[in-house]
Formats: structure tokens, C-alpha cells, sequence
């Protein structure tokens, strides 16, 4: 029953992302593509914003929570206006201005619903994902299977960690769990949205399965490792959902400067009433509050939540998951970014782009010992060497007369070869060919070790190609010289990670001076040769020592202490489970150079979140000189010169505030979904462009707002 | 507006000399206060050595923020109990040549708290209230120890913006200490002589009774004043020795006096914001906050000299009691007549607008509040300005370190809003503001309106607190907004207009000046303290740039727009519809 599936053997330096390498080729479709404002988030936005009324969701707002009171407050003063005879002249203007506090409540619940609207049809679509078809239970200590082998029909909600469920073609995975037995072919689009089938077996970095996911071919034994309610699935469903979602430090920390902020203006609005007493004039109710609703930071307090949600959601778009809104707040302040180099920084693998002969050795005895040894060769770099003998050495094809007998790579010989009738080649690490030679009783010609060096201070590998014809010596024939091959575009992406002041360190087990080649190359900062888990650790907490931020990827097992230690920490879904709970995030594509969006992301989040504070706080000068005239030109007629905006009449001056303030948090949905558009530019040239737009903006656009407003509702005779 | 070049000159010349100071002396106060030799150093430090030997300080013990902070209110509430004590039974003390009594309950309390808390608020006249042990031994005494508090305060905050390791903020004894020994005193000794020598009395006499040329026989109030004026300008006290400060000629009998007088108020405060940057290890932070702070001196100096130049629009023309029209001319004229111009009302003749506006902003900006000119009859607009002054948390060079760590919570609070705006969580100096630092901050900016708008509030509805008043209308919510200002901010400077010598003034005024600094202190030292253990992260491109004119324009916008506009409705009603109402004819 079980198809042979062949993969490209994991080697040292290659490890197991043959995927990746196809993946980037091709432009990835977004996931589940929604639209901004689509009708039916927007109808369920729409209701969601009234059932926000509620004071016990408004209280975890502080900044709302003044408003809707003070809407409370002006529809009780609209009520009595509609009983007391004295105040009958004003009921309109009350009505109107507790409708707009109303509003202004209802449009920040909006702005809220909206976000979370996105993450739940996202959610809705994943639930679809989950299965209801009954798993095939096995009993415990199963280790093989066997046709027509026994099993138990048992509903995935009752499934606990340790069971052992047989999962065949055409059967969902029903939870999350390690394959302990078989290979298939699985489809992952449910999780991932790409539709191509990946391979999952035991043992290994591929030996993880994702409830909700279904096997196409073959089957597999799986030892379940989460209990319900705790898979993957169950996890990424709540978090694009925001079910559970905590406020981030940063989050946490403006919500309390908003909270001082309307508690400043509050005191400055509850105590203005005394001194209006005192000079004649008391205030009115509504005015107060209307002063009150326009001072403090509404605009920033209505729609905090929806940036942060929005952020998430920003990053499930890009079929990344975080685990925590903390994690994407501590992307936007990473300072370090490990990078592997396999797969990120380079293409997945090593291709042959020259032979070189040694030893008096002809190019054409290298080449076509070169393609000898490689015909039987899968691996990438083996049948880049055939493409390079074919196509640039125009070898002939190989007429074999006998069987080829392959002789595999393996990490002790450290060299592959063929065996045929009367031949042997080999090619590999340069010691091991010279050691095989040597033990042959061949010579060593001295032109080698040069070589050899020469490739791999350039940045390449050298693999030397040795040849022992029966009854003569064997010989080297040169080296062939296996070059890493950077991605395009990505010296300029490092030279803008400079530009945001982050620093990229390039992680290979190559040797230094290949590394150091490579990364000169690449154009990264700096690089960690040799690699081993434990360095990469140490190399994290030194950084973390310093008082740096440190993001990297993963996908191994070995992987997860580094990834757990570092404070982003994005593990590839192709990953080993272990890796995936260490880090903070998944990267559903499995796509390591995803980390520099994931930082983008993260900048994204907190600039809008700045760009909004500074644009309401900014807010506050024009509805000051809105207001205050308006509400004291009864008194002191002189007032009226600070009405630099000529308002019409008081009323409609305070109304125009208050729809502006209202308006605004509208206006500025899309800006807070989508984010404040983050480049690469240095942070002195950012802050002088954003205060500029969103500060001096700030000021002005509320000048200009209300005076439209004004006119308007002069116009329509509203005022 | 009405400028003149004299006034505008003036301004420029000491803004010039206070940027000169800046340097030499933020380097002497790295030297006290980071321990490093002094020229003192042969006669200081035995006795530095002896004192601690006498007290059990041990030298080199370090305080996190909390040892600090008690150290500190156990040091001032004794001082305080003390001033209240001396006050009390002053009758019955020596040196006492004037024969005064105890003081009652009530104002000898406002005065102990005023003059521990270096507000230096007085609800009394010096002459006529406090014998000269009172005013030596009480007065002076705090005079010394408050504004070495507020150094020692400051520097203590400055430890934990800039420390990279540990949470010790230094040792309160050892800043207090070497803060007066090596810093107040030494200036201190030959301030009071230049003093002396430009006419200030320095005597234990009585006071003086002598003849006039009109035959009337008039007592002179003498004393020890040179020694108390130093001090009490170089403290950014401002309690003076005279009802009148520093417009009796006694206190500040020149414009030389008058030069020296201001640039004492502002030269350790200018100093420690270049301390500030030096121990950061970049002095251009320093210059950065002095850019901003300096542009806020200029702004405030300029609006309050060309109000009072520009004179009240209803003395042009004043209805005399018999009906005859009188002009008064307040155009300014140089050399021929040499005539002042302007609002002269409160102003004393050899000082002028210039040299009398310029006090004005320069006493409140920092926290001084020492007068040379009666703030009451300003125009209602150059009255406004030492008022957001001091609304502000006396920011502007700050004094002796209360207005510092003023403006350190602002630049918080700035760095806080705007730094994420360059998509990182806001640091400065390398340490992340974050919940913790934010609260501190936020609850110490929420003190100030929370005393000046709160009490004011009460006391203008309050029957008592409005029958004080002895101007009606907008003026009159000037004079309580003033006191309650001058006093939460611990500046001291009155308005006048408002009869504060009452109960309830003494009482509530006292109120908000140990709210005004200790309200604000402890949630500052809880910042630093905070900020003291945190790790640095190293700066690049990608940091918020906190040095360089962006980031002081960033300060300024964010002092103006959190700060000043809290108060803008109370000032609506209060001088601009006062000056409002002038320009168009109304007075009060």
C-alpha cells in the first residue's frame, strides 16, 4: 500500500525546506482575501456596534466610557428640556448634540466591530476546517499498520493526548499529533490556504500533523498530542478571533495616559462651571459635556482596540500567527534579526557553476566524471552538476555498459559516488575524497588543497571528484565548485533593515570563511559560522545582554530553546511541534525571509497607534476655540474674538465640534485597519514626516472640519 | 504688542548670559554631585567628612528611590515642625531686637510649609511679622535646605534617567550635604557681599528711626538681609526679607543688583540641564531640552514686556472725578525724556518694563517667585504669562531642581506619544517607556490642575473665598487662580488683590503647596526608581533622535498643548476676557 515517496535527503547545511524554494517562485495568493469593508462584516459590524453599548464593555474603555455617560447625561437634560418650559428653546440643539455623543459612542463600537469582524469570518472559515467525521481510535501501543487491522469509531471532541488514531486517504486529521508510523501526502490548505500536498512521515522535522488538515494518500499513525479544545486549530480560530485577546504592554500603557488625559480634562471641564458661576453665566449641562466629549482623546480611545486587533489581522494576512498581540508589538522594536542563511538568505541549495581541473586532468575527464557520479544523484546540488556537465561542458548522455551502483551520501564517508563495471568516481568533502585516493594507494598532487581553499574562501563548496579505473591508480581529477546563490533583492532588503536600524546576522554552519563570503555577498551585518544550537543561544543572549531585541526563525527541534530565548520567535509550520510552541509566532508558508514583513508589521502597529494619539491630542486646540467662546460669548461678549472660525451662532458652534469629533473616528477606520504605511527611512526623518502630517495636521484639518461642518448646518438651517 | 529695542535688548543679554552660565556651571555640579574634586575641596571636605561622622551617614551607601524619598520627607517634615515651632514661640527667643510675638496657628503653619516645600509663599509681611532668629534661623535655614532638597531631588531623578545598572538613585544625606557645603554656601557667601556692596543691609540693629526732609519721623526696617537675599535668589526660594521683596531698594537696590538677582534664579537650573546631558554622556540631550525651555523663556518674556509696554488702552483717556478728561501718555520715549511708557502701575522707576517684565517671567518660570513689581496691576495679559509660567511646573530652567524633573515628566510624556510614532516602543536614553513610567509621569502632570483648578474652584464659590477678593470680576478669578497656582507650584509669588492672611487661605494654601511637592515628587522619584533598573538598549538609526531641534519643537508642543490648555477655559474667563474687555473699554 505504501507509495514510495522520494525527498531530497536533509544534509548538514540543507535542512529539510525543499518546499520553500518552490513556494517563493510563484506569487502566493493572500489566504482568505477580505476586503475592508465588505457587506457582511459591515452588517454584523453595524449591530455589534449597538450590542458594544453596554457599560460593562465600555468600562474596559475609560476614555469611551466619559462619553457614553456624558451621552447619558445629555439625554437625561434632553428629557427634561422636553418637560421644563424654560429650557423648551434649547430641546433641538440638546437632541442634536446627544444624538452626535450617541454617535461618536456607537462609531467607535463600530470601528472596534469591524476589526473583529475581519478575524471572525476568518474564523468562521476555519471552523468549517474542523472535523466532524469520527477518528479511527487504535489501541494503545500500536506501532504498524496492517490492513483491515481493528479500530474504534470515536468522535475527535473525545480524544485526549496520548491516543493513537490510524488516519487513512480521504480521512481529516482529527488533532494535532506526531506521526508515529507512515508517510502521506497531506493537504494543508485548510490551515495554510496553499493547496498543494506536503509530505508528513515519522521520525524527523516532518513528523508533525495539524488537526483539521487531511491526508490524501497513504495513511499514518498518530499519537495525539493536544487535548480539545487545545489544538492548533482551536488556537488560531480564537486568535484571529481576538476571543481572549490581552491588552499589549504598550497598548496597556497609552490606555492608562488616556485615562490621566480625561481625567485632566474632566477636572478642567467640572471645575470651569464654578468659575462660570462666579462670573455670572452658569454653563449649561450640555455644553459642558459637549466641551468635555470634544477635549478628551476620543479619537485615539475609540479606536486603540481596532489598531491592535487590526494588527493581528494584519499579520494573519499575511498567513502569519502570533501567539500573543505582545509578540507583534515586540516585532516593530527588534533590533536583531537571525537570519538562516539556507533558505532566507540563499537559495535552498547549492548549485555547481565550475570545474576545476587539478593535476594535469582535462576538463573533459573532470566533467564527465562529474555527471558519472551524479546521474543517480537527487539531491539539488547533485543534478545541478549534471545540468552544469550537460549544458556547459557539453557532456554526451551516459551510456552506461553494466548497472550504475550508486553509492549514497552518507555523514560518515561524506562523499557520493557510482560504481560501474570497471570505474569507481566519487566526489565529496575534500578530505574524505583524499583520504579514499590515499587508502587506494593514489597520489595526492599538490594543486588541490589550493583549490579547494580558493572555493571556499569565495563563498563556495568545493567537492573534489576522484576516479579509480580498475587496474590503475586512482586519480583526482579537480574540484567542482558549488556556489550558494543569494536571492535577488536581498542586499537591498538588508540595506533598508539598516535604514530602520536593524541589524541582520546571518546564521550558517558553513565554515567562517564561506560565511563570512556569503555574507559579504548577501550584504548582512554580521554572521555566526559553524553554528550549533548552542551558540545560536548564546549568541541571543548576548545580544539580549546588550539590550537588544532579538527575532529569528525555525523550524527544528533543536531550534526551540533558541526560539522560546529570543523575543520574536517565528516558527515555520513545516516545523517540528516542539519549535512551533517555543516561538511566538507561525509562519503558516513557512517562509523565513517572512520575518522582515512580521518586523514591518510590528512597526506598522505602533506608529499608527502613535500617529492617532498625536493626531487627537492635536485635535484638542481648534475645539477649544469652538467651544469656549460659544459658551461664554453670553457673558462676555468681547469672547467672540477667539471665534477665529466665525462660527454662526454658540449652538452650532458646539454642535460642530461634537459631529467633528464624531466624524473623525469614522474618517479614520480604514487608516487604523489598514495602518499608517511604514518605509524604511531613519527615525529622525519618520518623526519630523508624522508630526508633521499627523501633528501639525492635526491642528489644522479640525479648523477647517468644523468651519465645513458650520457652514453646513447653517445652510440646512440646523444651527 | 509694543516693543521697544531697551526691552527686547534686555531680554536677548541675559538670555545670551544664561546660555554662557550653562556650561561652567552644569560642569561644577557634575563635580559635587558625581563626588569628583572640587576647588573646595582642602577646606570643604574635612568638615564634609566631620559631618557625616557627627550625623552616621555612611558615605558610600547607596538608596533605591525608596530609602531616598523617606530620607527626604523625614528631613523636611522635621524642618518643617521646626519652622512651626520657632514661629510659634519666636516672643520668647533671642535676637529678637523688633519685639515680635508668636505667630498664630494658622499662618505659622502656611509659612512652615511654604518655606520647607521652597515655595517661600507669604501671607505676611517680613518686617512686621518675624523677629530676625525667625527670619535666620526658621527662614533662611530652609532657605538653604529646601532648594538643596529640590538639587538633591533632582539629581536623584537624573541617577535613574541615566543609569545603566542597579536601582540606587545615590545617598539623600550625602547630595543634601555636599549640595549646600559645596554649592549654595561658597556662592552664597560672596553673593551676599556683592550684595552688601550695591547697598543690601547686613545688620542685627533694630530698625532705623530717623527724620525726613519733611520733619515726619520715619522707621526704616533693617536686618540681616544680604545674607537671606542670596540665598533666597540663588535657592529660587523668593521669600523676601521685606513685605515688598525685591522692589524694596533694601532687597534690590540696583539694575545691577537686579541682573545679578536674575540670573541667580536661573543659573543652577540652566546648570543642571547641561549636568543632565554630561551625565548622560551626550551634552546634547542638555541643549536640546535647554532649546526648548529657552524658546518657552523667549516666547514668555516677549508676550509679558510687550503687553505691559504696550499700557493700558483706558489710561489714554481717564474720566477724573471732576470731570476733567485726563491723558495719561504711555508712548515710550529714549534719551529726551526718557520716559518708561507702558503699564507703569506696580512698577518701580529704576527698573522700569524691561528689567520688571523680565523678573516677572524669569521668577515664575523658574520656581523662584520672588517679585520686583506688583503682578495685580499688570495688564491682564502680562499678568497671564508668570501664571501659565508657573501652571506649567516652573519647567523653564526649572530653578533648583523641582522645575527639572518638571520638564523630564513632559519630555516622558512627549517621547511616550511621539516616539511611536517612528514604529518602536518609545525609549529614551535607551530605556523603554513603558506602563510604569508612564503612570508615574501622567499622575505627577495630573497634580497640578488637580490642586490649581480644584482649590481655585472651591475658593470662588466658597462665600469666604470670594469676599477676599478685592478686584471683581475676571480680575478677581486672576487673583484666586494666582494663589492657588503660585502655591501648588511652589513659586510663592502673589498676585496680591487676593487677602490670603485668613484661615481658610492659610489652611487650603498650605494644602495644595505639600500637595504641589510632594504629590509631584513621589510619583517622580517612583519613575526614576523604576527607571533606574532598567536595561539600555543601544541607540541607532532607528531610535527616536532626542537631541537636535525636532525634538525640542516635539518638547514645546507637547508642554503647550498638554500642559498650557488645561487651563485655557479657567484663563478664558479670567485675564484674556479680562483683556479682552480692556481693549474694549472695561476695567477692574
Amino acid at each position: 500500500m505504501a507509495v514510495p515517496v522520494t525527498t531530497p535527503p536533509p544534509t548538514a547545511d540543507n535542512p529539510p525546506q525543499g518546499r520553500i524554494g518552490r513556494r517563493q517562485a510563484k506569487v502566493r495568493q493572500p489566504r482568505r482575501n477580505i476586503a475592508l469593508f465588505e457587506p457582511q462584516i459591515l452588517s454584523r459590524a453595524i449591530i455589534d456596534a449597538f450590542k458594544k453599548l453596554d457599560p460593562r464593555v465600555q468600562a474596559r474603555n475609560p476614555v469611551m466610557f466619559v462619553v457614553e455617560v456624558g451621552s447619558a447625561v445629555t439625554t437625561v437634560e434632553w428629557v427634561r428640556s422636553l418637560l421644563d418650559s424654560h429650557l423648551r428653546g434649547q430641546q433641538g440643539f440638546v437632541l442634536a448634540v446627544t444624538l452626535w455623543l450617541w454617535f461618536t459612542v456607537l462609531f467607535a463600537n463600530f470601528a472596534e466591530a469591524m476589526a473583529e469582524g475581519r478575524g471572525k469570518a476568518q474564523a468562521d472559515t476555519l471552523r468549517r476546517a474542523r472535523t466532524e467525521t469520527p477518528a479511527k481510535r487504535l489501541p494503545a501501543g500500536t506501532t504498524d499498520y496492517a490492513p483491515g487491522m481493528a479500530f474504534e469509531a470515536v468522535g475527535a471532541p473525545q480524544l485526549r493526548k496520548g491516543d493513537l488514531v490510524l488516519v487513512a486517504a480521504g480521512d481529516a486529521i482529527p488533532s494535532d499529533g506526531e506521526i508515529v508510523a507512515g508517510v502521506a501526502s497531506v493537504d494543508e490548505s485548510a490551515i495554510t490556504g496553499e493547496s498543494a500536498p506536503v509530505i508528513r512521515e515519522s521520525g524527523g522535522d516532518r513528523s508533525a500533523v495539524t488537526g483539521g488538515t487531511k491526508v490524501l494518500s497513504d495513511w499514518i499513525i498518530v499519537r495525539i498530542t493536544s487535548n480539545p479544545g487545545e489544538t492548533f486549530l482551536d488556537r488560531m480560530i480564537a486568535l484571529v478571533e481576538g476571543a481572549n485577546r490581552q491588552k499589549t504592554p504598550n497598548e496597556i500603557a497609552l490606555n492608562i495616559l488616556l485615562a490621566v488625559l480625561t481625567i485632566i480634562f474632566l477636572l478642567a471641564v467640572v471645575t470651569l462651571e464654578p468659575f462660570a458661576i462666579y462670573s455670572g453665566n452658569p454653563v449649561s449641562i450640555t455644553a459642558l459635556v459637549a466641551l468635555l466629549v470634544c477635549l478628551i482623546p476620543t479619537t485615539i480611545g475609540g479606536l486603540l482596540s481596532a489598531i491592535g486587533i487590526a494588527g493581528m489581522d494584519r499579520l494573519v494576512q499575511r498567513n502569519v500567527l502570533a501567539m500573543s498581540g505582545r509578540a507583534v508589538e515586540a516585532a516593530g522594536d527588534v533590533d536583531v534579526l537571525l537570519l538562516d542563511k539556507t533558505g532566507t538568505i540563499t537559495l535552498g541549495n547549492r548549485m555547481a557553476s565550475e570545474f576545476i581541473t587539478v593535476n594535469g586532468a582535462t576538463p573533459d575527464d573532470l566533467a564527465a566524471a562529474a555527471l558519472l557520479s551524479s546521474i543517480p544523484d537527487e539531491t539539488p546540488e547533485g543534478r545541478s552538476i549534471v545540468v552544469l556537465a550537460r549544458d556547459t561542458y557539453h557532456q554526451p548522455e551516459f551510456n552506461a555498459n553494466g548497472a550504475l551502483t550508486f553509492i549514497p551520501f552518507s555523514a560518515s564517508t561524506r562523499m557520493s559516488g557510482v560504481d560501474v563495471s570497471d570505474r569507481q568516481v566519487r566526489k565529496g568533502a575534500a578530505d574524505a575524497v583524499l583520504a579514499w585516493v590515499n587508502q587506494l594507494g593514489g597520489a595526492l598532487p599538490a594543486d588541490v588543497t589550493p583549490t579547494v581553499e580558493r572555493i571556499a574562501k569565495g563563498g563556495g563548496t568545493p567537492l573534489v571528484v576522484a576516479e579509480a579505473r580498475a587496474g590503475s591508480k586512482p586519480r583526482i581529477l579537480g574540484v567542482i565548485y558549488l556556489k550558494d546563490i543569494v536571492k535577488t533583492g536581498m542586499r537591498a532588503r538588508f540595506d533598508q533593515m539598516r535604514k530602520m536600524g536593524i541589524r541582520t546576522v546571518m546564521i550558517t554552519g558553513d565554515n567562517p570563511l564561506t560565511a563570512k563570503a556569503i555574507a559579504d555577498e548577501a550584504g548582512v551585518d554580521d554572521f555566526l559560522a559553524q553554528a550549533t544550537p548552542e551558540t545560536k543561544m548564546k549568541l541571543i543572549r548576548e545580544q539580549q545582554a546588550g539590550g537588544r531585541l532579538v527575532a529569528m526563525t525555525g523550524d527544528g527541534t533543536n531550534d526551540a530553546p533558541a526560539l522560546a530565548q529570543a523575543d520574536v520567535g517565528v516558527a515555520m509550520n513545516t516545523g517540528t511541534q516542539a519549535a512551533k510552541e517555543a516561538g511566538n509566532m507561525v509562519d503558516l508558508d513557512s517562509n523565513p525571509t517572512k520575518l522582515i514583513e512580521i518586523v514591518e508589521v510590528g512597526k506598522q502597529l505602533l506608529i499608527t497607534r502613535g500617529a492617532l494619539t498625536t493626531f487627537s491630542i492635536a485635535n484638542d486646540v481648534a475645539k477649544y476655540f469652538a467651544i469656549i467662546p460659544a459658551v461664554f460669548v453670553a457673558t462676555f461678549p468681547q469672547l467672540q474674538a477667539l471665534n477665529v472660525m466665525q462660527l454662526r451662532t454658540p449652538n452650532s458652534a458646539i454642535l460642530s465640534a461634537v459631529i467633528f469629533n464624531a466624524l473623525i473616528i469614522i474618517a479614520l477606520i480604514p487608516l487604523a485597519l489598514r495602518g499608517v504605511k511604514y518605509r524604511a527611512v531613519g527615525a529622525g526623518r519618520l518623526l519630523r514626516d508624522n508630526l508633521l502630517l499627523y501633528g501639525l495636521g492635526g491642528i489644522i484639518l479640525p479648523f477647517v472640519g468644523i468651519k465645513v461642518i458650520d457652514l453646513l448646518l447653517t445652510a440646512l438651517h440646523l444651527g | 504688542m509694543t516693543f521697544t529695542f531697551n526691552g527686547l535688548a534686555q531680554i536677548a543679554v541675559y538670555f545670551l548670559l544664561i546660555v554662557l552660565l550653562a556650561k561652567p556651571v552644569g560642569l561644577y555640579l557634575v563635580a559635587v554631585f558625581e563626588r569628583k574634586n572640587t576647588w573646595f575641596e582642602p577646606v570643604l571636605h574635612p568638615i564634609e567628612r566631620g559631618l557625616y561622622w557627627v550625623s552616621g551617614v555612611k558615605e558610600d551607601e547607596q538608596q533605591d528611590w525608596k530609602a531616598y524619598t523617606v530620607a527626604m520627607l523625614i528631613f523636611t517634615v522635621a524642618g518643617l515642625l521646626l519652622l512651626y515651632a520657632i514661629e510659634r514661640l519666636q516672643g520668647a527667643l533671642p535676637l529678637n531686637p523688633t519685639h515680635r510675638t508668636g505667630v498664630d496657628p494658622a499662618l505659622a503653619w502656611n509659612t512652615a510649609v511654604s518655606f520647607s516645600t521652597n515655595t517661600n509663599w507669604q501671607n505676611y509681611g517680613g518686617e512686621t511679622t518675624m523677629s530676625y532668629l525667625t527670619q535666620m534661623l526658621g527662614l533662611a535655614f530652609h532657605n538653604f535646605t529646601s532648594a538643596a532638597v529640590g538639587l538633591a531631588l533632582a539629581v536623584a531623578v537624573i541617577r535613574g534617567f541615566v543609569r545603566r545598572s542597579g536601582k540606587a538613585l545615590g545617598n539623600f544625606w550625602v547630595d543634601l550635604t555636599r549640595g549646600i557645603l559645596y554649592l549654595l554656601l561658597p556662592i552664597c557667601i560672596v553673593y551676599a557681599l556683592f550684595l552688601v556692596w550695591q547697598g543690601v543691609p547686613q545688620t542685627f540693629n533694630g530698625s532705623a528711626v530717623v527724620t525726613s526732609l519733611e520733619g515726619f519721623r520715619q522707621t526704616i526696617a533693617l536686618g540681616p538681609v544680604a545674607s537671606q537675599e542670596a540665598i533666597k535668589m540663588l535657592g529660587t526660594n523668593g521669600g523676601g526679607f521685606f513685605n515688598a521683596n525685591s522692589a524694596h531698594p533694601f532687597e534690590n537696590p540696583s539694575p545691577f543688583s537686579n541682573l545679578i538677582e536674575m540670573l541667580s534664579i536661573f543659573t543652577l537650573g540652566a546648570g543642571l540641564l547641561y549636568f543632565f546631558g554630561k551625565v548622560a554622556g551626550n551634552v546634547k540631550l542638555g541643549w536640546a531640552l535647554f532649546g526648548a525651555v529657552g524658546f518657552l523663556f523667549l516666547v514668555g518674556a516677549v508676550i509679558c514686556f510687550g503687553a505691559e509696554q504696550n499700557g493700558n488702552p483706558l489710561l489714554a483717556t481717564v474720566h477724573a472725578t471732576n470731570d476733567a478728561v485726563v491723558h495719561v501718555d504711555q508712548t515710550y520715549h529714549e534719551f529726551a525724556l526718557a520716559q518708561p511708557g507702558g503699564n507703569m502701575e506696580g512698577k518701580e522707576m529704576r527698573f522700569g518694563i524691561g528689567s520688571s517684565t523680565l523678573f516677572t517671567t524669569v521668577t515664575t518660570d523658574a520656581s523662584c517667585g520672588a517679585i520686583n513689581s506688583w503682578l495685580d496691576s499688570y495688564t491682564p495679559i502680562g499678568g497671564m504669562i508668570p501664571m501659565l509660567n508657573i501652571a506649567l511646573g516652573e519647567i523653564v530652567f526649572g530653578g533648583v531642581g523641582s522645575g527639572h524633573y518638571g520638564l523630564l515628566m513632559f519630555v516622558v510624556l512627549a517621547v511616550f506619544i511621539a516616539g511611536l510614532m517612528v514604529g518602536r516602543t518609545p525609549e529614551y536614553l535607551g530605556k523603554k517607556i513603558e506602563q510604569r513610567e508612564v503612570q508615574m509621569a501622567a499622575i505627577a502632570l495630573l497634580i497640578l490642575p488637580l490642586s490649581i483648578l480644584g482649590f481655585s474652584a472651591f475658593a470662588i464659590v466658597y462665600p469666604h473665598g470670594v469676599s477676599q477678593i478685592t478686584n471683581p470680576g475676571p480680575h478677581g478669578l486672576s487673583e484666586i487662580l494666582y494663589a492657588y497656582t503660585s502655591q501648588t507650584g511652589n513659586n510663592g509669588s502673589a498676585f496680591a488683590g487676593l487677602a490670603t492672611n485668613t484661615p481658610f487661605y492659610n489652611w487650603t494654601g498650605a494644602f495644595a503647596m505639600l500637595i504641589g511637592r510632594f504629590g509631584f515628587v513621589i510619583p517622580v522619584m517612583a519613575l526614576a526608581g523604576v527607571l533606574a533598573g532598567k536595561r539600555v538598549a543601544p541607540a541607532g538609526p532607528g531610535t527616536l533622535p532626542t537631541t537636535g531641534t525636532l525634538f525640542a519643537a516635539l518638547v514645546v508642543g507637547v508642554i503647550v498643548i498638554v500642559g498650557a490648555l488645561t487651563f485655557f477655559p479657567a484663563y478664558a474667563l479670567g485675564p484674556i476676557v479680562e483683556h479682552l474687555l480692556m481693549i474694549n473699554g472695561k476695567s477692574f
